[in-house]
């Protein structure tokens, strides 16, 4: 681990610690009958006990579970529980039909900091697929279990994780006898660790990280009206980006997170405008009486998508990032909005209207049929994990606002089940580069 | 409150344009209560130097006209900001009084209901505030006079999830400053 990422981690662990309540429970609401049989065998634990939610083994097993690509084999089945390479018995692994199996152990290194071995096998060739060690804070070994769900995913599957990441999301909490409150909150890819960035008495929306995952960007009606914020996620600082005349929103940073396209009404209507960051000038890209807005960039920086309803019904278009003309993307139903790119730039995901109901789509831009992915009714703000595999959005279960997430395929759905208060607009992190390890 | 106040000078005003007397007009916390039914207690007698009788026909405008001013809320069909007729009234009535009293600012507060992108509702809810904004410029109001602000979905009046209270939530209100 660079000791910038270093600093940097344990100084969110410093801001945040005293903001770990509101833990949630992520229950899987479609699943898949077949995944890779894997065993994950329980770490073993030298040094003072950490709190379940650390546990790294645990963690690691319920991030293999939720994918949809594995299916954990019980502990409770397990012959052996081995820690080291030496102690593995293959045959006791392929009596259970697991394809994969994973161990390790941590130790307590120095006076809080933990070395954390791993190791990955291929049960039936009896071979070692992976091995890794990490000695790191005791405040980040939530971080290192994802991150070994990583590095389990990308063996034997062939494609990286997005474990190890971040997601963030608004909450409105109504407490009895008291003010409504709303916060900008941060928390591990599986809702775990979540810390406030923002609170406020009025609402908040649209959050959007930054391409090196250090900044939020988002919308704050503080002063009673939409303005736009740049906050640093690890000390909270903070610059108010637009107040102009009428409203101001729906930022979407740029790939090198030097420009940030924003809606303004400041010349009377809602259009697409294009901010330098360095200089803060204005460069406006739509010009059309029409609701132009929710704009997303290409991941080559080169296109943005945005939400238009200039042909009578809010649609998605596609323009150079430089400005010129827009062409029509979406054609089907009369209701497609909030669009973004998946990270490889071939497909969008975006809301439709199905009879009524608003669900999430996605639509490869070759010319192929869009295909929705949800059957609820009031699913709004998709956003693509990095590895382009799973979309976290916003729903409605009994009348509260929370979080879910689907596969691209839409084969695999999950409910975040908070504790308290209305969960909306979720916006997955991008890759965290900051920990590294030993092979 | 904030409202009562507002529709209490409405009243006070109205019932004056029409030659009335202003008493009944001092209970408007009443008058709301019943709906803004409260000019139907505002009597048809002699009043002041002019001193002729309302007639039966200005007695019912001059309601008419105090219960659309004490209205402060006008509605829209889903992803829309056509003006119907019901909101028509309401405005020309509010329009009417901004003329009438040149010191007067407003504020226009456009929302939406939940459904949709809350990105795109705010912006609609903006095009509903400047669909009122333009109609009432247009019955003679100073553009200058009239803010308007969009809260979009964020501040629904009704949490359930039906078409009633939907359309409780796709709003303008006209917020007396």
């Amino acid at each position: 681990m660079t000791r910038t990422a270093a600093r940097l981690l344990a100084m969110i662990g410093i801001l945040w610690a005293a903001n770990a309540h509101a833990v949630l429970t992520i229950e899987i609401t479609r699943g898949v009958e077949t995944g890779t049989p894997i065993a994950v065998v329980p770490f073993s634990w030298e040094g003072p006990a950490v709190p379940a939610a650390q546990n790294v083994s645990g963690v690691v097993a319920a991030d293999l579970a939720r994918s949809g690509h594995f299916a954990v084999l019980p502990s409770k089945d397990y012959v052996s529980q081995p820690h080291e390479d030496k102690d593995v018995v293959f045959k006791d692994w392929r009596i259970l039909k697991a394809e994969a199996l994973a161990i390790g152990n941590v130790r307590l290194a120095a006076p809080g900091k933990y070395q954390v071995q791993f190791r990955l096998y291929d049960v039936f060739k009896e071979s070692q697929l992976a091995g890794f060690r990490y000695t790191v804070n005791a405040d980040i070994l939530r971080s290192v279990a994802h991150q070994i769900s990583d590095i389990i995913y990308e063996k034997l599957t062939g494609e990286p994780g997005a474990f190890n990441t971040r997601i963030a999301y608004v909450t409105r909490e109504e407490p009895r006898h008291a003010a409504v409150v709303y916060k900008l909150q941060v928390a591990d890819s599986d809702g775990f660790n979540p810390k406030t960035v923002v609170r406020s008495a009025e609402p908040l929306l649209s959050p959007a990280w930054s391409p090196d995952g250090s900044r939020l960007a988002y919308v704050s009606f503080e002063d009673r009206r939409s303005k736009v914020y740049i906050q640093n996620v690890a000390d909270g600082r903070r610059e108010l980006i637009a107040e102009f005349q009428g409203i101001n929103s729906a930022p979407a940073w740029s790939p090198d997170g030097r420009r940030l396209a924003l809606t303004l009404s400041r010349d009377g209507n809602a259009e697409i405008y294009v901010m330098r960051l360095d200089t803060r000038e204005l460069r406006r890209l739509t010009f059309d009486p029409a609701i132009d807005t929710e704009a997303a960039w290409s991941p080559d920086g080169r296109d943005i998508i945005f939400t238009s309803d200039r042909a009578g019904s809010p649609q998605i278009y596609r323009m150079s990032a430089s400005g010129g003309p827009a062409e029509r993307l979406t054609f089907d139903d009369d209701y497609n909005a909030r669009s973004s790119y998946a990270p490889d730039g071939k497909s969008i995901v975006f809301v439709t209207r199905q009879e009524g109901n608003f669900r999430i789509a996605v639509m490869p831009l070759n010319g192929g049929p869009m295909q929705v992915l949800t059957d609820t009714s009031l699913d709004e703000s998709p956003s693509f994990a990095p590895n382009g595999r799973m979309i976290i959005y916003a729903t409605e279960v009994r009348g509260r606002g929370v979080l879910a997430s689907v596969s691209a395929d839409g084969r695999v759905r999950q409910l975040y089940k908070f504790e308290e208060g209305d969960v909306r607009e979720p916006a997955w992190s991008p890759y965290n580069r900051g920990l590294q390890y030993k092979e | 409150m904030k409202n009562t106040k507002h529709l209490a000078a409405s009243l006070l005003l109205v019932l004056a344009l029409a030659g009335c007397a202003g008493e009944q007009a001092t209970k408007p916390s009443a008058a709301e209560e019943k709906g803004g039914t409260a000019a139907q207690t505002a009597p048809a007698t002699e009043q002041g130097a002019g001193g002729t009788a309302l007639s039966e026909q200005e007695r019912m405008k001059a309601q008419r006209e105090a219960e659309l001013l004490a209205q402060k809320r006008v509605h829209f069909a889903f992803d829309s900001s056509a003006i119907d007729d019901e909101a028509r009234a309401i405005i020309e009535a509010h329009a009417a009084h901004l003329v009438a009293n040149p010191d007067i600012k407003i504020q226009l507060e456009g929302n939406c209901d939940e459904r949709g992108t809350r990105e795109y509702n705010l912006a609609l809810g903006e095009r509903r505030a400047q669909a009122v904004q333009k109609m009432m410029k247009v019955l003679g109001v100073a553009g200058s006079r009239i803010k308007t602000v969009s809260y979009g979905e964020e501040k629904p009046l009704c949490q359930e999830h039906n078409e009633s209270c939907w359309r409780q939530n796709r709003r303008v209100d006209i917020v007396y400053k």
